[in-house]
């Protein structure tokens, strides 16, 4: 079977709100093999983001352990973290305010190649085109600033810098939450051609089941820091065992369309 | 439309620049176009503007040239403002940027520094300064910088501390991207608008600052300013009050032109970001 | 049949030199109905919702007709509808008490004096389901969440008992599971005080969970309207069909299915 690309256990992150501590995770477990996407769904204040953000090392967790392609991933640091970091990439619920106001689509996706070199750099500009062309923007979209795309496009574009130094895994935080419901599908679909192409693990992270469904194999609920349940994602969606997992099934807005 | 054009449709944005275009066109060209050199004795003193074609705004009481006073008194004004908001703005935004990034002991020791530093009113600071040093143009300078740098300071710092917790950097972060280029390209850029327009308004108080030393004779006495001219007209305000109103009313419309430049420029880059929403 | 509570002929908003954010709208609102106005970025439906409330920024140009033969006049902010926000971070006043808020439209509009103002405020506060409404009189918004500071919102929005309650995208902020809650309290409160509702939202399977007629926005133009069996059943245009096409719920084949793995 495949292996275990990420594992974490136990983690735990407390804040402190008016003298009480708040547990925002408590003892959070679960494991990601290569190449399976593993989507994470709860309602808001659940603790998805801060997941994400010590995933990611913006945030430092009170304790657990994260392993990640078998070395300890916490206690890396400095320049041994940034060179590692190219296998774990991240895409940003705002397509907005994801990017520096001041960028161009070009510098946005150079800085990753130049940073951890994955191509010469005379051949950097033909990676760019490359990958622009591989989210579905044509490649003259370069010279542009990232101010001037549309949500859709602009969502494209932080995939493209994800995928550019061929990260392993690929961490989505309600990626296309802020997007439009046309646009939304065609983002899927792209997400999904990517992992069957490149075989890249994916962290799908939301608070729509919905969506959640259409791209994972699996799915965890997380609830008030907790992971609540954990299995197939057909499993989950059909015969949801937790409360927490029950509700968001309920939540999920269906189009009544049978005429009276 | 690029940022100069907006600035131009803005009534505050092409007023102010002009005033300001003006100013600067007068102090570059005042060796060029002035009657003479604004301290040499050019004829009868005390005459009126537009009596003689020799001297178009009259003289002083010791028989200087008003005119050549007001071109070269210009040239001071500018050199002095702009060369102190320089400064003020070089030392306020480093100590800014380091107070938001370091954060902890050392943004906390800054800042006290920099409340210190705001607590005394700058122009009393500047007096104590050049009164106790000396009257050359660079203490001058340095005096009014001392005065005004810490809100340049302190909006930096705010700046820095509200970008930092944007996605875009944690982006940056996340791809790997070192913390000092992070500082650098990423933050920075986006840090200085506010503080940039700031800088007008230093600049509008430096030249009024350096014309109040000056009319209190703690100004540099060996070049004309507006301060001085203004102070020398005191003693004959009734009789020749010219001597007075008229860089008076020079100080007044550069200060006004300065204001005026810096609410186009602020509209004008704020339009930037109301765009971007 | 019911009357006619607003009607809007060739309404046009304009900004500048710049392209219409509304384009020659022409559309009834029935007293007492639940009207969903629906479309995605761009397509003018904040716009709209705006118009109705007087809430366009001044440099906007408005043409066409906006009648209200019901109120025979134009409507009163807070007194004749009642606005709710997308962003209840936002539309809340963060220095002022959540009793305060609340109170404040019923004081104004109705009449009463601050202790009857309040003694409404925490009776709408049990209302919209508010636990606790005795401590959340007191508390200010950034100490409760998301979701209660929508209701909190509605509240204040219906405090001066308005025949019109205009909700633009009042749960495109929430979770799903706060959203259905939110969506479940308007129908329950509209319904209950007889209330029209103009319900602003991008998401055509919300809306059509509980509202009666249906009308599409897209590019500034009103695309279809009709009731909302209808339009979803037998879509009239294209772009309706194309929304509803991308609706994705549980029953929609998940898409990593195709992926051959």
């Amino acid at each position: 079977m495949s292996d275990v690309l990420l594992s974490i256990d136990n983690l735990s992150k407390g804040f402190s709100s008016s003298g009480r501590r708040v547990a925002a995770l408590e003892n959070v477990s679960l494991t990601i093999a290569a190449g399976e996407t593993l989507g994470i769904v709860g309602a808001s204040g659940s603790g998805k983001s801060t997941l994400s953000r010590i995933l990611l090392r913006l945030l430092a967790a009170d304790a657990g352990a994260i392993r990640f392609e078998g070395e300890d991933w916490l206690a890396l640091s400095g320049a041994a973290l940034r060179r590692k970091r190219a296998q774990m990439q991240m895409v940003f619920q705002d397509p907005l305010a994801a990017f520096n106001p001041l960028a161009t689509v070009g510098a946005v996706l150079d800085d990753p190649l130049r940073i951890h070199e994955v191509v010469p750099r005379h051949r950097r500009t033909g990676e760019i085109a490359m990958l622009l062309e591989r989210v579905g923007l044509s490649a003259d979209y370069a010279g542009r600033p990232v101010r001037s795309l549309s949500g859709g496009q602009r969502q494209r574009v932080a995939i493209a810098r994800a995928i550019a130094t061929r990260p392993s895994l690929l961490v989505l935080d309600e990626a296309v939450s802020a997007l439009d419901v046309t646009v939304r599908g065609r983002i899927l679909e792209l997400l999904v051609e990517l992992q069957r192409e490149q075989g890249i693990a994916c962290l799908f992270i939301s608070h729509d089941l919905a969506v959640v469904r259409a791209v994972s194999h699996r799915i965890a609920v997380i609830d008030n820091g907790r992971i609540v349940e954990t299995g197939p994602a057909t499993s989950v969606v059909v015969a949801p065992q937790s409360d927490a997992a029950r509700a968001l099934v309920a939540a999920v807005p269906r189009l009544v369309t049978d005429p009276f | 439309m690029s940022r100069l054009q907006r600035l131009l449709s803005q009534p505050e944005g092409a007023v102010g620049l002009a005033i300001l275009f003006i100013l600067v066109v007068a102090g570059l060209l005042a060796p060029v176009i002035s009657p003479g050199d604004p301290l040499r004795i050019a004829g009868r003193a005390l005459l009126a503007p537009f009596t003689d074609p020799a001297s178009p705004l009259g003289t002083d009481r010791l028989g200087r040239d008003v005119l050549a006073g007001l071109l070269y008194g210009a040239r001071t004004s500018l050199a002095v403002g702009l060369a102190a908001a320089f400064s003020a703005m070089i030392l306020g935004v480093c100590v800014g940027m380091v107070a938001g990034f370091a954060g902890g002991l050392v943004d906390e020791a800054l800042m006290r520094v920099v409340d210190a530093f705001q607590i005394v009113p700058a122009f009393l600071l500047a007096l104590a300064f050049v009164s106790t040093i000396g009257v050359s143009t660079p203490v001058i300078v340095l005096a009014i910088a001392l005065g005004t740098w810490a809100d340049p300071a302190r909006l930096t710092r705010a700046q820095v501390l509200a970008i930092r917790e944007q996605d875009y950097v944690a982006s940056a972060r996340v791809i790997g991207m070192h913390p000092a280029e992070i500082a650098f390209r990423e933050i920075l850029p986006n840090a200085l608008p506010p503080v940039l327009a700031l800088s007008a308004t230093i600049v509008a108080g430096a030249i009024l600052t350096e014309a109040a030393l000056s009319f209190l004779g703690l100004g540099n006495p060996n070049i004309a300013t507006w301060g001085s001219m203004i102070a020398e007209g005191r003693s004959v305000l009734r009789s020749a009050s010219y001597l007075s109103v008229i860089p008076g009313a020079a100080l007044a419309v550069t200060v006004l032109g300065v204001h005026l430049f810096s609410e186009g420029l602020g509209k004008a880059l704020g339009d930037d970001g109301a765009r971007a929403a | 049949m019911s009357d006619i509570f607003c009607s809007l002929r060739q309404l046009s908003v304009t900004y500048g030199h710049g392209a219409a954010a509304l384009d020659r709208i022409d559309l009834d609102i029935a007293a007492g109905e639940r009207l969903a106005i629906v479309g995605e970025s761009g397509s003018g439906k904040s716009t709209f919702a705006r118009a109705l409330a007087d809430l366009l920024p001044e440099r906007a140009k408005v043409g066409g007709e906006m009648l209200w033969p019901a109120l025979g006049h134009p409507p009163r902010p807070g007194r004749d509808f009642g606005f709710i926000f997308q962003d209840p971070g936002s539309s809340l006043n963060p220095v002022l008490t959540i009793g305060e808020q609340i109170a404040e439209g019923a004081r104004r509009h109705l009449g009463l004096n601050w202790k009857q103002a309040y003694a409404r405020a925490e009776e709408l506060l049990g209302r919209v389901r508010m636990p606790q409404p005795d401590k959340v009189m007191r508390a200010f918004p950034h100490q409760l969440s998301g979701g209660q500071r929508q209701r909190v919102a509605i509240a204040a929005a219906i405090a001066a008992k308005p025949q019109l309650l205009i909700a633009d995208e009042a749960t495109s902020a929430l979770d799903v599971v706060v959203q259905a809650e939110i969506v479940r309290l308007l129908d329950g409160l509209v319904r209950e005080d007889g209330m029209t509702l103009l319900f602003i939202t991008h998401d055509i399977a919300l809306a059509s969970g509980f509202v009666d007629r249906i009308a599409v926005f897209r590019d500034a133009r009103l695309v279809e309207a009709g009731p909302v069996r209808s339009v979803l059943s037998a879509p009239q245009s294209d772009y309706t069909a194309e929304l509803i096409a991308s609706h994705r719920d549980l029953r929609t084949p998940p898409l990593i299915a195709k992926a051959a793995s």
